[in-house]
């Protein structure tokens, strides 16, 4: 009996230096591997080189209305379009209930700006609409930039992947994709001249 | 199965010697000798020895391929030509890799599919059942990684399309998704970078896939194998020895087998393949139509089903999981479907389903085809989720026979030898 009665009262003891020593070790060991876990995970984001890839300037003089470019910055492909009067009528025209994604996708823009023409394209310049050519579903190059290139339903792009058709503001009418065509930060250096980046 | 006790005994003086050390001989012979086998499996039950000797055809040829392979966005493409024209002998290494894949996949969804029609995966085989399923999705993550190694423009879009359904996670957490995606890239689109990793870890999930295999041969000798009954080994009557009987069995099946991989080597190495990919990536093109290989089909088929990014890459990847939980969503007493009527052709239906899907996900996304894509992805889900659970209580099975010997030898013939207990 005397002995059932040190055992219960041991384990109601006050910790020892025993105890402090286990936990303490163990901290250090937890602490210490996950901190160590880090630098392995770290090693796969973009590296120095690839951020530093700087910003790409293009001359916009040769296209005329009605064509198309793609040039390529940070690795992806960048469409510049110099729409027709009517594409550009098409786009204004859409009304905002219309459109699956409000937001307009412009990164000189805050998220919340609704996704106008006006915003999706700089004052002055809207025959010019400069948008990442990458389709926001899974990543492919939607169709459109070739003249005989088909454009979908909306007369701008149309990924053949997964069915997705983009207006001629590149905005998203219909299809798997769940966002707007992305506006990259650019602005005009000169009338005919845009830096990209 | 694990009790049973090994007949080795060692003829040698160095047998001895070592077996007082290190019984590995002794563990062996226990395992794939004696290890009691149920006298009843059909060639079903050969797939995983098929499985096993894809395994080993899989991680040689491709420790060769790499001793000749580069693995840089300004190499690859040429390389694997380098493989397939210059090196000695490289056509064939080459060849037995690609379709190798393909050979993998069809006997692994013969093995699932024998699983789930003779109810493998009730207890007490829930482990070895869950272990399959990580097994699956390994193999998944190595195919498509090796898919991506020969830098044409398949693999460069279908890399491109694949890592892409990470950045759906942008929708919950706004951010999230592009940082996962560009971490899997190692910058702002699938690049050199990308595909050295993609080398690395292609080379490494073979290892693990081979530890997982351990695991679930492990598994599996604990619980014993299951067979066409459903019942459970219950006296030496109802087994063989697994050597011969069952490892030539296996070895007899694997001959048949390899008489269609041989066919694919040396006459139709590039049928399961897509000519697209000897077109070199370029990044600035995508491919008209975009189609992984086939054994990805069916579920490519549901993530286009889904007109929402999020919920298709949601269903996709459930379609898959979901399997971890059979065990506890089929309410069946009776493991095999042979003795259940209602059953059987719900079965049958889950597996027109899933050939159709595979059919579906070949064809461009539009029409009639995402309409059937959607009937046959409702139906994938709905028998595991409704099916299973509702039939395994209402069904009246069909009688069982009293032990495997009695299906084998009929009625009357069992009892005689029923008596001896197993081991003995």
């Amino acid at each position: 009996m005397q002995r059932e009665a040190d055992l219960a009262s041991h384990s109601a003891e006050e910790p020892t230096r025993r105890d402090f020593i286990v936990i303490a070790a163990q901290a250090f060991a937890g602490v210490g591997a996950a901190l160590a876990l880090w630098p392995f995970i770290h090693q796969m984001n973009p590296d120095a080189s690839t951020q530093a890839l700087a910003s790409t300037e293009v001359d916009l003089s040769p296209i005329k209305e009605g064509q198309a470019i793609t040039v390529v910055w940070r690795g992806k492909p960048v469409f510049i379009r110099n729409r027709t009067p009517e594409e550009i009528k098409k786009a204004v025209d859409v009304k905002l209930s219309d459109l699956s994604d409000g937001s307009a996708r412009n990164d000189d823009l805050p998220e919340r700006a609704p996704a106008t023409d006006a915003n999706r394209t700089k004052k002055g310049h809207e025959n010019w609409i400069i948008l990442v050519g990458i389709c926001t579903h899974l990543g492919c190059i939607p169709k459109g930039q070739g003249l005989s290139d088909a454009r979908g339903d909306f007369g701008g792009w149309f990924c053949p992947c997964h069915g997705s058709h983009y207006d001629t503001a590149g905005r998203i009418r219909k299809g798997p994709a769940p966002r707007n065509l992305e506006v990259p930060p650019y602005a005009f250096t000169s009338d005919t001249k845009i830096k990209i980046g | 199965m694990a009790n049973h006790e090994s007949t080795y005994r060692p003829t040698s003086s160095i047998g001895r010697w070592m077996d007082a050390r290190l019984p590995v001989a002794r563990i062996m012979h226990a395992q794939f000798v004696d290890f009691p086998t149920p006298r009843n499996i059909n060639y079903l039950w050969t797939t995983g020895g098929l499985l096993t000797f894809f395994l080993g055809v899989q991680i040689a040829t491709g420790v060769v391929l790499a001793m000749h392979y580069a693995p840089t966005a300004a190499d690859a493409f040429n390389t694997v030509e380098h493989i397939r024209r210059d090196v000695n002998y490289g056509w064939l290494m080459r060849n037995l890799h690609a379709v190798g894949a393909s050979m993998f996949f069809l006997a692994v969804y013969i093995h699932i599919a024998r699983g789930l029609y003779y109810g493998s995966y009730k207890a007490p085989r829930e482990v070895l059942w869950i272990i399959g399923v990580v097994i699956l999705l390994l193999m998944m993550a190595t195919a498509f990684m090796g898919y991506s190694l020969p830098w044409g423009q398949m693999s460069f879009w279908a890399v491109t399309v694949i890592t892409n359904l990470f950045s759906s996670i942008d929708s919950i957490i706004p951010g999230l998704g592009t940082r996962i995606v560009q971490w899997l890239w190692g910058g702002f689109s699938v690049s050199g970078t990308t595909l050295t990793r993609f080398f690395s870890l292609h080379y490494l999930l073979p290892f693990v896939i081979a530890g997982a295999v351990g695991l679930h041969i492990w598994a599996l000798h604990v619980a014993g194998q299951n067979n066409p009954t459903g019942l459970e080994i219950k006296t030496t009557s109802d087994s063989v020895p697994m050597s011969p009987y069952a490892v030539m069995k296996d070895i007899f099946a694997l001959s048949v087998f390899g008489l269609l991989f041989a066919w694919f080597v040396f006459f139709l190495p590039d049928y399961l393949g897509h000519p697209d990919n000897y077109i070199e990536a370029n990044p600035l093109s995508t491919p008209p139509h975009i189609v992984p290989e086939w054994y990805f089909l069916p579920y490519y088929a549901i993530l286009r089903a889904i007109p929402n990014k999020l919920l298709g890459v949601i269903a996709m990847f459930s379609s898959i999981l979901l399997l971890v939980f059979i065990p506890w969503l089929d309410t069946s007493r009776v493991r095999s479907a042979k003795y259940r009527p209602v059953y059987k052709w719900f079965f049958w239906l889950f597996i027109i389903s899933v050939v159709a899907l595979g059919y579906l996900g070949s064809k461009p996304p539009e029409g009639a085809y995402v309409i059937w894509a959607r009937v046959f992805t409702a139906y994938y889900f709905l028998h595991f989720l409704v099916i299973m659970p509702i039939v395994g209580v209402t069904e009246n099975p069909a009688p069982l026979p009293r032990s495997i010997s009695e299906s084998v030898l009929g009625k009357g013939a069992a009892p005689a030898r029923a008596a001896a207990p197993l081991g003995r």
